[in-house]
């Protein structure tokens, strides 16, 4: 009783470590179509913003969740105005520059902070379920992530911005009409998606042993998470975060974690087959 | 007449033989070369970057000196950026142009054993100095670096009487992890203890919930971590995160070489054992003198770890054996080598046995505490008897293989 | 006004030209460089021929890259020849290919959920190499080694003559013979109407699927090719490196050869091979150096080349030149001369 107990909380909490970590992804690629292979790099900056912060004093809630999320959106708002503006509809030419975006901010990463793991510790300690020690912090990741699902739902449902955002969504021309300059929309949108892959980042840091090469562990999971949920950005990313991380907890506990990788991918590989615009290109389709 | 893509062949190629002419190395004839290839960058480059700084330490050392035999050093470095690809290519640079006297590379077991072939067809002498899985049998080839079995007898024998026989052992999946883990069995078994499972993670693998069950449900008194790398920290961060820290000590052969100790905050770390050949808290007046003299060099001593220490501690041993020898040439080299020297390194005394060509190293039972790796006990110059077993270079000189060890 | 010129057309001339040169940069240079760069030039072309030409974008396209030379190895431990491991290497990774991209492409998918399939498959390949290290992982003889890799083999060798093996300048030619040959069967290709037709899906698929053609089985056909050139440079590297690990199957060399193709310039043969070729050499010549980190220079270059050089190098030098032959013509004389720089604007397809 108690293992399904805990089953449970892991396959909770790989649903939430996908959706976090794709939010940012989703909100880039779904919206504007801009494949950002440097995504991994934003999460891995919100990574190292918290632990600089919490390592000079700052109070660790508000580096992971305030501090980290706005500096990586500024971050992602040079970028999108140095690199990103330029290459609209060049897909190709996106995926070059941001490869060598993420290959320069590993560089500059490791130039400043250099290349020793480094890492925070969690702030919330372990408790017992039944017979087994859970991470207490795993509840936390759960927590936000919901929140931020919700959030981000409530700002694009019910708000101005939410809305021009969809409308941007559909096209450039519908932004125009609508009294907006669809190029600062584009501008916005890119650091908030950066600014989603810095909360993530910093919510994670204390689960990892960063590294200014981890960015490398998270770009595959999104960009399969983000394709495999389709065009809606938090219906498709929900649920194939769902879909994918019940399957590869599962799998890990039934044998173990190389596997429970495999047979997430291979489930992907499935999934796109049977549903070649993704998930939400099939189901949800009026949904956001 | 239209220029076309084919202009481009030509003038590319052309490019491309301008730059593979051998470059002009501007210095004195007389020069020794010491050739080493290291990931300074890329995803190894927590290893490699102090290593490439200890190799240009040892270097400018022997150097200020006044150079060995009255000759100067020369280093040639190159960064193989964590890509194996690389290994080979320099490697055959070092053979083929720049034609140095020693190589003093490599890091992974792949990357030795894509170079140590180039070098042993061009009889340029080889010394691999981080710890590895043991078992290389090849005259070319000095390996300074820890075995199995010499770090994992004293941490086993001081486990199981500090905590108790049941053992469940994590490992990295490949070839130092595998070995290792059989070492481990091996020891608890020895000394009538259980390992109630064994479990290999790839290097990637960051995700440790499941483990950590499924460990629980094991119920073991104490877990061996043979983790590598970067990805296997999340293990000891989830495990703290869990509370586990508290309840199940963990002890391990490999925590510490990459810094790890200095990422876990002392409520994590503290407790957990390690056996290694250095710790930076070691009272011997080598190591003292070598942290002060990076410390004017490079600034920041925190970086300095295990194999960083095992590589100016080779590139030392070699210089002396070099002195000994007379000359730099490969055969009297290798016969000081055979006769059995011996240095005083930062991780205490280095002797090299003549019949692997591995060294017998001083092996320290760590226990970390406060971001530190205090010093429990010494071992004094722990045989390389992993690979003792099988490689016997007195007898079968001709020897070149890379023994498995199967126990 | 002119014709267009053929795709499949080939300059006899330049490409004698690039013969000869590569036959004889040994009298000047060592080989050892060279023969990886024109093993990664092959991989690259492979990669374009099927980018450029049908479309199709492949994120994952070291997977074939990978098989080849894993297959290689484990082929040459067993049987101890290199001729049949040679053509096994070319074979497997076809074989996979026609199976993941007839489920592809006769289910629809394309562009950018292509892209995604394909990295899943390399990705899964990767993760699965990396997990063999155990003593369990045997294929025959052959250990597959996990991330340790598999070092040792026999190199390629004298067809028949197993003793007699290729090392050195022998494998240096041998990876050139194998860049030449694909590149005239790739140009062989497009010339027939097999290539037409790629062109033709490449540009509007629903049209030619309407004209009748079973585009599905076009798009199967030229990705199974495309990975047999794969597997076949995997192979050479494999003889190369002389050691093959995990890192082959890896997001890294995906992401490699899908730069390299887009810096030399997609829509071209001759591009991605001299992205690969240029791209590699600098890789190989950052190396040298380890007072700046490696990963912040070619970031660096690399944003510098998208923003300043758009379409690929290739291209854009080509555009560079052409304008300068306008000009010269227009000078020439104005009837006439307008006439042809007409011609002369329209992209030509080589």
């Amino acid at each position: 009783m108690d293992y399904a107990g805990v089953v449970t909380l892991e396959i909770l909490y790989m649903i939430a470590f996908l959706a976090l970590t794709s939010a940012g992804l989703a909100i880039v690629f779904g919206m504007m179509r801009v494949i950002n292979l440097a995504h991994g790099e934003f999460v891995m900056l919100g990574g190292y913003t918290s632990i600089a912060c919490y390592n000079s004093g700052i109070n660790i809630y508000f580096a992971m969740l305030l501090v980290a999320p706005v500096v990586v959106g500024l971050v992602g708002l040079i970028v999108e105005q140095s690199i990103i503006r330029f290459l609209y509809g060049r897909m190709i030419d996106t995926m070059l520059a941001t490869w060598g975006l993420s290959l320069l901010l590993i560089g500059l990463v490791t130039l400043i902070f250099g290349n020793t793991a480094v890492s925070m510790p969690a702030p919330i300690t372990g408790y017992q379920l039944g017979e087994y020690q859970m991470g207490g912090y795993n509840l936390f990741i759960i927590l936000v992530t919901v929140a931020l699902l919700i959030a981000m739902w409530a700002v694009l449902r019910f708000t101005r911005a939410g809305l021009i955002a969809r409308g941007a969504m559909q096209g450039a021309d519908v932004v125009s009409a609508l009294g907006y300059d669809p190029r600062k929309v584009y501008m916005y949108t890119f650091s908030a998606g950066a600014a989603l892959s810095g909360l993530a980042g910093g919510v994670l840091a204390p689960l990892t042993g960063l590294l200014p090469s981890s960015g490398g562990a998270y770009i595959a999971k999104a960009f399969i998470t983000v394709i495999t949920g389709g065009a809606a950005v938090i219906s498709g990313t929900l649920s194939s975060a769902v879909i994918l991380g019940t399957v590869n907890q599962l799998v890990s506990f039934a044998s173990h974690p190389v596997i429970g990788e495999i047979a997430m991918l291979a489930l992907a590989i499935i999934l796109l087959r049977l549903m070649p615009t993704g998930i939400t290109g099939r189901f949800f389709r009026d949904g956001t | 007449m239209k220029f076309t893509r084919r202009d481009f062949l030509q003038a590319a190629g052309a490019a491309t033989v301008a730059g593979s002419l051998p470059t002009v190395a501007f210095s004195a004839d007389n020069d020794i070369k010491l050739g080493s290839i290291l990931d300074n960058s890329g995803n190894l480059d927590i290893y490699g970057k102090p290593m490439v700084l200890a190799t240009r330490l040892a270097v400018d050392e022997i150097n200020e000196a006044g150079g060995l035999l009255g000759r100067k050093i020369k280093l040639i470095q190159y960064d193989s950026q964590s890509d194996i690809a690389l290994y080979t290519k320099y490697a055959q640079q070092l053979v083929r142009e720049d034609k140095v006297d020693v190589v003093h590379g490599g890091i992974t077991s792949a990357s030795r054993e894509a170079i140590r072939q180039t070098f042993r067809r061009s009889n340029t002498l080889y010394f691999y100095n981080v710890l590895y899985e043991g078992g290389v049998c090849d005259r070319n080839t000095v390996v300074t670096g820890t075995t199995p079995a010499q770090a994992v007898e004293p941490i086993v024998e001081r486990a199981m009487k500090k905590w108790g026989k049941k053992v469940y052992v994590l490992a990295a999946d490949y070839n130092y992890g595998q070995i290792t883990a059989k070492w481990v069995s091996h020891y608890v078994v020895q000394r009538k203890g259980t390992v109630a499972k064994t479990d290999f993670f790839p290097l990637d693998v960051a995700d440790f919930g499941s483990t950590i069950a499924k460990i629980q449900q094991e119920k073991p008194n104490w877990v061996c971590a043979a983790l590598v790398g970067g990805a296997h920290m999340s293990f000891f961060r989830q495990w703290a995160a869990s509370g586990m820290n508290k309840k199940i000590p963990l002890a391990s052969t490999t925590f510490g070489v990459g810094n790890e100790h200095l990422a876990l905050s002392p409520a994590e770390g503290d407790g957990i054992l390690i056996a290694g050949n250095y710790s930076q808290e070691s009272p011997l007046p080598a190591n003292k003198q070598f942290l002060a003299v990076w410390q004017k060099k490079f600034g920041d001593t925190k970086i300095v770890h295990e194999i960083a220490v095992s590589q100016y501690q080779g590139i030392k041993l070699w210089a002396e054996c070099v002195r000994k020898a007379g000359s730099a040439e490969r055969e009297a080299v290798l016969k000081a080598i055979e006769a059995g020297a011996s240095i005083q390194g930062p991780a205490g005394t280095v002797t090299i046995d003549a019949k692997t060509h591995h060294a017998s190293l001083d092996i320290n039972v760590m226990e970390v505490k406060n971001q530190k790796l205090t010093i429990l006990e010494t071992v004094k110059q722990q045989p390389p008897s992993d690979t003792a077993r099988y490689c016997d270079l007195q007898k079968n000189p001709n020897e070149n293989k890379q023994y498995e060890v199967d126990i | 006004m002119r014709a267009w010129p053929s795709v499949g057309h080939i300059r006899w001339g330049w490409f004698l030209l690039a013969t000869a040169i590569l036959l004889l940069l040994p009298l000047v240079t060592d080989t050892h460089t060279p023969s990886v760069l024109l093993i990664w030039a092959l991989f690259a072309l492979s990669l374009g021929m099927m980018w450029g030409y049908a479309g199709l974008l492949s994120f994952g396209h070291a997977a074939y890259f990978g098989l080849g030379a894993y297959t290689y190895a484990v082929a040459v431990i067993n049987i101890g020849e290199s001729t049949v491991p040679l053509i096994l290497s070319m074979l497997v990774p076809a074989a996979v290919a026609a199976v993941v991209g007839a489920m592809m492409f006769y289910g629809r998918i394309s562009d950018v959920y292509m892209g995604v399939i394909t990295l899943l498959v390399t990705l899964i390949l990767f993760k699965f190499m990396s997990a063999t290290a155990g003593d369990a992982y045997v294929i025959g003889g052959a250990r597959l080694g996990g991330f340790n890799g598999m070092p040792g083999f026999h190199t390629l060798n004298v067809p028949g003559y197993p003793e007699i093996s290729l090392f050195g300048l022998p494998t240096y030619y041998v990876c050139a013979a194998a860049l030449l040959i694909c590149y005239l069967v790739c140009r062989w290709i497009l010339a027939r109407s097999f290539g037409r037709v790629l062109v033709g899906i490449r540009e509007n698929e629903a049209r030619c699927e309407l004209m009748g053609y079973n585009v599905p089985a076009f798009k199967t056909a030229i990705f199974t090719v495309c990975a047999a050139m794969a597997g076949l440079a995997g192979c050479l590297f494999a003889n190369w490196a002389e050691i093959v690990t995990p890192r082959v199957f890896s997001l890294g060399q995906a992401a490699e050869v899908l730069i390299w193709v887009i810096a030399g310039g997609l829509g071209t043969l001759i591009g991605p091979i001299l992205g690969a070729i240029s791209l590699g050499y600098v890789k190989l010549l950052l190396g040298e150096q380890t007072l700046i980190d490696n990963s912040l220079i070619l970031g660096a270059v690399l944003i510098i080349v998208v923003l300043g050089i758009p379409r690929g190098v290739v291209p854009a030098l080509q555009g560079l030149w052409a304008a300068a032959g306008r000009r010269a013509r227009g000078r020439a004389g104005s009837g006439q001369g307008a006439r042809r720089t007409l011609g002369a604007s329209k992209p030509e397809h080589t």
